[in-house]
């Protein structure tokens, strides 16, 4: 390389994302990532190679797709269930493709319309709380897409299922949504909150000690007593169905950590991105759940190596000074900032490699244009697949 | 005061309000803009604070510096006596704190953390977070000493394009939940506030085609809310390094005539640069006409090549603050 920086001496094991893909113990493949970086794209080319090339019965869920890239998966509008993508071609592999959009609202009604009895449902649907809690709680769209992964894989309907994470404020929440809620459930809070409809449904607050006396009252300034009463609804209609939550989000987390799932960290060759796939491929580790690879997009890559950075600048210049060859000096400058851009790709990503040298890369050269159709995806495939 | 004197009751050329909210997709640089509008905006012997309310470290990581606790600290001192002061914004340090400013809540509201209640109302209702984030920004907005503005500007590192319509429209999410009492108050104040001439939300943006559609759909959305739209600003923005098209012809010559090799391998290697960066280009030209067509005035900065280092930073602050010596509807 023409640079005076050296490169890393050795570089990663390559990802073999076929050889993941093709295996039939390998159930799950779940693409997480920092927002940004082809997070989404990505799980859809590996849902369509899967199903295209490895004849496997495949679904793939996402939870926010671009406007277009959805349409290109006939997802055009939040159906919650998954539906066959179109264009797809599975004559020789036998295989299948369908796919889903995360409906964060719907997930969440069907879950408590499972455990609960249907009056108890409306009940809690009417509750502001719920609804307030359905549509924005936060870690509520982690949760419920750990709970549609769960409901997927329950029904033992596909060979594969792709997951794509939601765009999280950090990659954490989606580990750590069943753990949030289970906190949050056993929480003191919610105990003390129980505790009248436990015994017989008396006000919120009539079990009290000096100082959840002034606990009360404090809550009481701040929110109100109407917030109280709604809350409190919402608590002892909710309390039924704790066990199930709680229950479900353990079982789809030790799923996650079985051989059958393979966690995919997608990156671009930025700062931001690689430092949190790094900071994930950590926290996977403490979790013991399996790292694959990771998948690093956008990619930059000279055509040809020579002429050097140097050479190319020197006879730019020298073109520019006597004039004329106008189009020679601007593809030599192009070809100078692509090979300045890739030794500052290559650098970016050696600091994932030098914290995690084991874990395999696959590098996707960048497209000079957006994907939003099914060739374009399966063009994807094949370049994360190439060597 | 000395930081401020004589300025700060003037609005900054070309920056008219005095909360800057800076919002974009992930992965667009939302950070360091945030970071160079501050730097720039305490041009002039100024004070201003830079923001952070998502507990990511942004501004900490950015500056090379510790993690920033919840409380006011320099970060950066501007030529001519400027200062950039940061803060991470907490929810609950916000909540506690807002308790002991207007109910002397001392005890009751350590009493309220150690149960838990904060996390929980929190976690629960997620506008009231919101409430608090946003409140504690328009507080230290509009906080005065002696009748004099502590700072001359704020920028607010927000969250992303996808989230910001919800974090910043606060009345809505609160309304539902809380119908009377303090916490509706101070709700309907916060918002009041977003909506006025006060504060400007910029979104920062690259010239990719899902970035400039997240833009344009933030946007609308809070255009929709009637919350102001001050600048899109688009990050990285390369200069066109070629005009028109590329033939292998041409090629050949030039390389001739330059002493370079004209071997087919090179030439053809050169030739498929030249149109990547040529349907690259063509994709910019129609994304930035895109973005004009929107209305928000648009402004570039160039892309930093060596990473967002202070120098690269100050390059950004240098960009921002040429701005600023123009109208921004110009």
């Amino acid at each position: 390389m023409p640079t005076d920086q050296t490169p890393p001496d050795h570089g990663p094991p390559w990802l073999d994302i076929d050889r993941i893909l093709a295996d039939p113990g390998v159930r799950i493949v779940v693409c997480c990532g920092a927002g940004g970086v082809g997070k989404t794209t990505t799980a859809a080319a590996l849902a369509l190679r899967a199903a295209e090339q490895h004849g496997r019965r495949t679904v793939v869920l996402t939870i926010d797709p671009a406007r277009r890239l959805a349409q290109s998966l006939g997802l055009t509008e939040l159906g919650n269930v998954p539906r066959l993508v179109k264009g797809v071609d599975t004559d020789a592999s036998g295989g299948e493709l369908q796919a889903m959009m995360l409906d964060m609202k719907r997930t969440f009604d069907d879950v408590v319309l499972t455990h609960t009895d249907p009056v108890r449902a409306a009940e809690i649907f009417a509750n502001p709380f719920y609804q307030a809690m359905s549509s924005t709680f936060a870690g509520t769209q982690e949760y419920m897409a750990m709970e549609k992964l769960g409901q997927l894989h329950a029904r033992g309907e596909w060979d594969l299922i792709v997951v794509d994470t939601p765009p999280s404020r950090s990659a954490l929440d989606f580990l750590d949504a069943p753990a949030r809620l289970s906190r949050f459930l056993d929480g003191r809070m919610l105990r003390l909150l129980l505790a009248p409809a436990r015994t017989g449904g008396r006000s919120v607050f009539s079990l009290v000690t000096a100082s959840f006396g002034m606990f009360s009252r404090a809550v009481q300034k701040v929110l109100g007593a109407q917030l109280l009463t709604d809350l409190s609804g919402f608590v002892a209609a909710f309390d039924s169905m704790f066990g199930g939550f709680r229950q479900r989000a353990e079982q789809t987390y030790r799923v996650l950590q079985a051989p059958e799932t393979a966690f995919l960290l997608v990156a671009a060759p930025e700062p931001d991105a690689v430092r949190e796939a790094s900071y994930f491929a950590g926290r996977l580790g403490e979790e013991q759940m399996p790292l694959a690879g990771l998948v690093l997009n956008r990619v930059h890559c000279p055509a040809v190596d020579e002429p050097t950075i140097g050479e190319s600048l020197a006879a730019a210049e020298q073109l520019a000074a006597t004039g004329g060859h106008e189009q020679t000096v601007g593809a030599l400058r192009v070809h100078a900032s692509l090979i300045q851009q890739t030794v500052r790709e290559q650098q970016v990503a050696a600091t994932f490699t030098e914290a995690f040298p084991q874990v395999p890369v696959a590098a996707v050269t960048a497209q000079p244009v957006d994907v939003h159709d099914i060739d374009g995806l399966r063009a994807i495939g094949a370049a994360i697949s190439q060597r | 005061m000395g930081a401020n004197k004589g300025s700060a009751d003037q609005a900054i050329a070309g920056w008219p309000a005095r909360l800057h909210v800076v919002t974009g997709k992930g992965g667009t640089g939302k950070t360091s803009v945030a970071a160079a509008l501050a730097l720039a905006l305490a041009a002039g012997g100024r004070r201003t604070l830079l923001a952070e309310v998502e507990g990511r470290q942004g501004i900490a990581q950015l500056f090379d510096h510790p993690p920033l606790p919840y409380a006011e600290q320099p970060i950066a001192a501007v030529a001519g006596g400027g200062e950039v002061r940061a803060l991470a914004v907490d929810a609950e340090e916000a909540l506690l704190e807002y308790l002991a400013m207007f109910y002397k809540l001392g005890a009751a509201g350590r009493t309220l953390r150690r149960f838990g209640a904060i996390d929980f109302a929190t976690t629960i209702a997620p506008g009231l977070r919101d409430v608090l984030l946003t409140g504690k920004v328009k507080e230290a907005t509009t906080r005065t000493v002696g009748h004099r503005r502590v700072y001359d500007a704020v920028v607010l590192d927000a969250p992303p394009t996808g989230r910001i319509g919800r974090f910043l429209n606060v009345t809505a999410e609160t309304a539902r939940l809380a119908k009377i009492g303090p916490i509706k108050t101070q709700s309907e104040g916060v918002a009041a506030f977003l909506r006025s001439p006060m504060t400007a939300v910029h979104v920062t943006t690259r010239l990719e085609e899902m970035a400039v559609q997240e833009t344009l759909d933030a946007i609308a959305e809070l255009t929709e809310l009637g919350i102001p739209v001050g600048r899109v600003i688009v990050n990285g923005a390369q200069e066109p390094l070629l005009a028109g098209k590329v033939t292998q012809a041409e090629l050949r010559r030039g390389l001739a005539a330059a002493g370079m090799p004209t071997d087919r391998a090179t030439v053809a290697g050169l030739l498929s640069e030249a149109r990547g960066h040529l349907a690259r280009q063509r994709l910019e030209e129609s994304l930035r006409a895109d973005l004009d067509e929107q209305g928000p005035p648009v402004l570039e900065l160039p892309l930093l090549a060596e990473g967002v280092d202070r120098a690269g930073l100050d390059l950004l602050v240098e960009t921002l603050g040429a701005a600023s010596t123009r109208p921004a509807d110009a």
